[in-house]
């Protein structure tokens, strides 16, 4: 008996630990309040408020989410390879990820930022770098697809980028890494004084938004981090922080943490725009590829081009200043009205503004604090604008709402800080899980904030969703910023490790989206747009296959004549019109991706038949209900048959 | 008389009638305008899609222009009738003929326009119902006779997934409109000839 009850009160109090546990466990999500679900809940068939587009880090693509939903609309192949889409696969596409270093089928994307006019985002374009071989992308809000990458060259690193000033006037993107410019072989031990660095202005055409490398404005060998246009009154500047001032060239976490202040680059491109139109600029000898997608011929063009315009900061006066901020910054960041310039001094315990009028005064009347490689260091009081005190640890980036608040994230505190610019003082803060990098608000870069969602995107996962082995996609969060106090909404994966997003009110460019691709403006050189033109030609072991497809036959669907030691070409046209009817290819044997085409496009798979045999092709994409029947044959005769080249469909 | 007969010009511009077919799949529907002297999509490749989904069941593909006599005929027709209601009208202001003129122009549109759905049916019959012997799907009803996919003259039909609604358009209503306005005239006519 007496047993018995003391094994009654071990479970009472096991029953007492496990609940108490379990409110704990509560506690740690965030406090959701009882209509989190509500809010974030999209019915079927209805459309979020906001498109949210996050750069893809390690994975090189741009992932498009709706907000508040986090539901996953489409993953935008950009800098890596896409056997899904074919992207890089097809012969129209592997132009696009064409360098000077050849081929590159991968790179690691950070930022995107969304074409702005007046300072508002506009919706026409987004504007995303390659970090690891320095690349920016353009990508087209009409068809959702990658239209341009044009590569960097005298940078490495390409991290300090891609972002747009108020017009779309430029995507500025600065380099990382400082390296020898030009190139040479030299011991690395000697970096200190001898390594430059870069940022290229790349003026963007309004009509297409097609990109020029303009001009590049040469700075001294530091590392690079991030960066952000002035606008309104700050219009015409272009502010970016500096860590390794040290120049250490080993062992850079200690190293490079050194100097007490690092600085803020403050880079006056109409001041440049001025040196360039009086032929202050020398043209350098140089290589970079300028690829273009052309939506017309369904075909990426790649072009090697030869020279660039360079402004040495070094030597030209009023070109760039520099604002001494605290311990390594991070995240640079303008607030909406161009005054504020934020330094998130990832190893300092306070967050630094900078005053972009006390600025201009300290220039005027040259309150400097000595010059580094002929650039003048500006005061450190003179040009402070205000110190958020101890808001957290580890600040890396900043937004803004468009109440005049600021949200930033700390990732060693593993939180976002609100809090009010002008006062500093601290409003609220919230957990994120965990350590989040980036945040981004819809509009929160830009002129005009739409506030309302807050998104966090974390760097570290582990237990929020069920597990899958020791690799799992990274975490973001969702906070309504509407009230005084931040609110946690939903947690959402992410597709690799996205280090920035941009978010836009849906109706922006919702309505502009192209359903299909007409036919009749279809200029591919290869496409087939009428049955009548189905044909199969020879030229010596090339074959050129000139196919169509529409539900549900593959035209021809039965091929002779094909030898081994052939390259044979599939250029295949869907001729549908119709919303969401694309059509795959694949090939058996075929040392490449499918094809994925959309209504009215053409695209060319390439396939070296090794074997002899009868070997099937068919549709991957399931079309219709004959879907299954959408396939055919091809006849691969010995390198020395000579059977006649045939092709039928339906006979 | 006039303000009616007039109104029939709508018919050269607005479509007459109109056939919807909607799916699941088909959350925007496929649509097809009827003119006097064309069909058309309601969106650019319409009558294509409509001619894709037909295939299947062996349907003939929609006439294209100059494929069909009614769509070179019909104009004149209309255009004889628009011109002789605006003379009757005019006459008739001008008290130079009585309204029974105006009775004549009514019933012989009312059988022109009756004699037009009489043909547009046997059309649509014909359409509907004379199916590629090869047609990929050949479906019957439970009684075992084949099925036919006739859109209906008027009104709303389910055939297979698809919701197909049949209903004037712009041009259509506008004749309505004309003709009753006609109609009209003639007992206002009337009235005013027994007065004089």
């Amino acid at each position: 008996m007496k047993t018995f009850n003391f094994l009654i009160l071990i479970s009472a109090a096991l029953v007492i630990g496990l609940t108490s546990c379990n409110n704990q466990g509560q506690k740690s999500s965030g406090a959701l309040t009882a209509n989190a679900a509500e809010r974030t809940y999209i019915p079927p068939g209805e459309y979020d408020e906001f498109y949210g587009f996050l750069s893809g880090g390690f994975s090189g693509q741009l992932s498009v989410y709706g907000i508040p939903s986090g539901r996953l609309l489409k993953v935008i192949p950009v800098f890596s390879q896409d056997p899904e889409k074919a992207y890089g696969y097809n012969e129209e596409t592997k132009p696009m990820l064409n360098t000077t270093h050849g081929f590159i089928p991968w790179d690691d994307t950070h930022h995107p930022d969304i074409s702005q006019t007046n300072g508002e985002l506009d919706g026409r374009w987004v504007f995303m770098n390659g970090n690891n071989t320095p690349r920016v992308a353009r990508i087209d809000l009409e068809t959702f697809e990658t239209a341009e990458i044009i590569e960097l060259p005298n940078s490495a690193g390409n991290h300090s980028s891609a972002f747009v000033t108020e017009n779309t006037e430029y995507v500025i993107a600065g380099t990382r890494f400082g390296i020898p410019i030009p190139q040479k072989d030299m011991p690395i031990a000697d970096r200190k004084g001898n390594f430059g660095a870069s940022f290229s202005f790349l003026s963007v055409d309004q009509d297409n938004g097609e990109m020029d490398l303009s001009f590049q404005i040469r700075v001294p060998g530091f590392d690079y981090d991030l960066a952000h246009p002035g606008r309104g009154k700050s219009h015409g500047w272009y502010f970016v922080t500096t860590y390794n001032t040290e120049e250490a060239h080993t062992l850079l976490e200690v190293n490079a943490s050194q100097n007490d202040k690092d600085f803020i680059a403050a880079i006056n491109w109409k001041k440049a725009e001025e040196y360039i139109e009086n032929g202050d600029f020398t043209t350098e000898a140089t290589e970079y590829a300028h690829n273009i997608y052309d939506e017309h011929t369904h075909t990426a063009t790649s072009t090697i081009k030869k020279e660039v315009r360079v402004l040495d900061a070094r030597e030209l006066p009023g070109l760039v200043y520099f604002l001494p901020t605290p311990k390594s910054p991070h995240g640079c960041d303008v607030d909406p009205t161009g005054e504020y310039i934020v330094g998130n001094g990832k190893l300092s315990a306070d967050l630094t503004v900078h005053s972009f009028s006390k600025m201009l005064d300290a220039i005027e009347n040259e309150k400097f604090d000595g010059e580094a490689y002929g650039i003048p260091i500006l005061n450190f009081e003179d040009v402070l604008g205000g110190t958020v005190v101890q808001p957290g640890l580890g600040p890396l980036h900043t937004e803004f709402d468009n109440n005049g608040n600021a949200y930033t994230t700390f990732f060693i505190s593993s939180e976002v800080v609100k809090w009010k610019v002008g006062t500093w003082e601290i409003l609220d803060r919230k957990p994120t899980y965990y350590s989040v990098g980036h945040l981004s608000i819809p509009g929160g870069n830009s002129q005009k904030p739409w506030g309302k969602y807050m998104v966090a995107m974390n760097k570290i996962t582990k237990d929020r969703y069920l597990p899958t082995g020791p690799e799992m996609n990274h975490s973001a969060q969702l906070y309504d910023i509407t009230g005084d106090k931040m609110e946690l909404l939903l947690d959402f994966p992410t597709i690799g490790e996205p280090h920035y997003a941009s978010m836009i009110p849906a109706d922006m460019i919702m309505s502009k989206s192209k359903k299909i691709y007409k036919l009749a403006e279809n200029e591919h050189p290869h496409a087939t747009t009428n049955d009548g033109d189905v044909r199969i030609e020879r030229d010596g072991n090339n074959v050129h296959i000139y196919m169509t497809m529409i539900r549900s036959h593959l035209n021809p669907d039965n091929i002779e004549g094909i030898k081994v030691g052939d390259k044979v070409y599939f250029h295949i046209t869907n001729l549908e019109q119709d919303f969401d009817v694309p059509h795959g290819f694949a090939m058996m044997g075929a040392n490449n991706s499918e094809l994925l085409i959309m209504p009215g496009q053409t695209e060319t798979m390439v396939w070296e038949p090794k074997k002899v045999g009868i070997w099937p092709f068919y549709c991957t994409d399931f079309c219709s209900a004959l879907h299954q029947e959408m396939q055919g044959l091809i006849r691969v005769s010995p390198a020395d048959s000579d059977v006649e080249l045939s092709w039928s469909l339906g006979e | 008389m006039i303000i009616g007969a007039a109104l029939l010009i709508g018919l050269f511009v607005f479509p007459l009638w109109n056939i919807r077919l909607g799916a699941p799949q088909y959350p925007d529907p496929l649509g097809m305008n009827i003119h006097i002297n064309k069909l058309a999509g309601e969106e650019e490749f319409d009558i294509q899609n409509i001619d894709g989904l037909n295939h299947y069941i062996g349907m003939q593909t929609l006439p294209k222009e100059g494929e069909m006599w009614e769509f070179e005929v019909f104009p004149y027709v209309v255009g004889i009738m628009i011109g002789l209601g605006i003379l009757i009208g005019i006459l008739g202001f001008l008290a130079k003929v009585g309204p029974g003129w105006f009775l004549g122009w009514f019933i012989l549109m009312s059988v022109l326009g009756i004699l037009g759905v009489y043909d547009f049916n046997i059309w649509l019959t014909d359409y509907g119902s004379n199916l590629d012997p090869h047609a990929i799907m050949k479906l019957t009803h439970p009684d075992g006779t084949p099925m036919t996919y006739k859109p209906p003259l008027f009104g709303y039909q389910k055939m297979l997934n698809f919701d197909v609604y049949s209903y004037p358009s712009t041009g259509g209503y506008m004749m309505f409109v004309g003709m009753a306005l006609t109609f009209v005239s003639f007992f206002v006519g009337r009235k005013e000839w027994a007065k004089n």
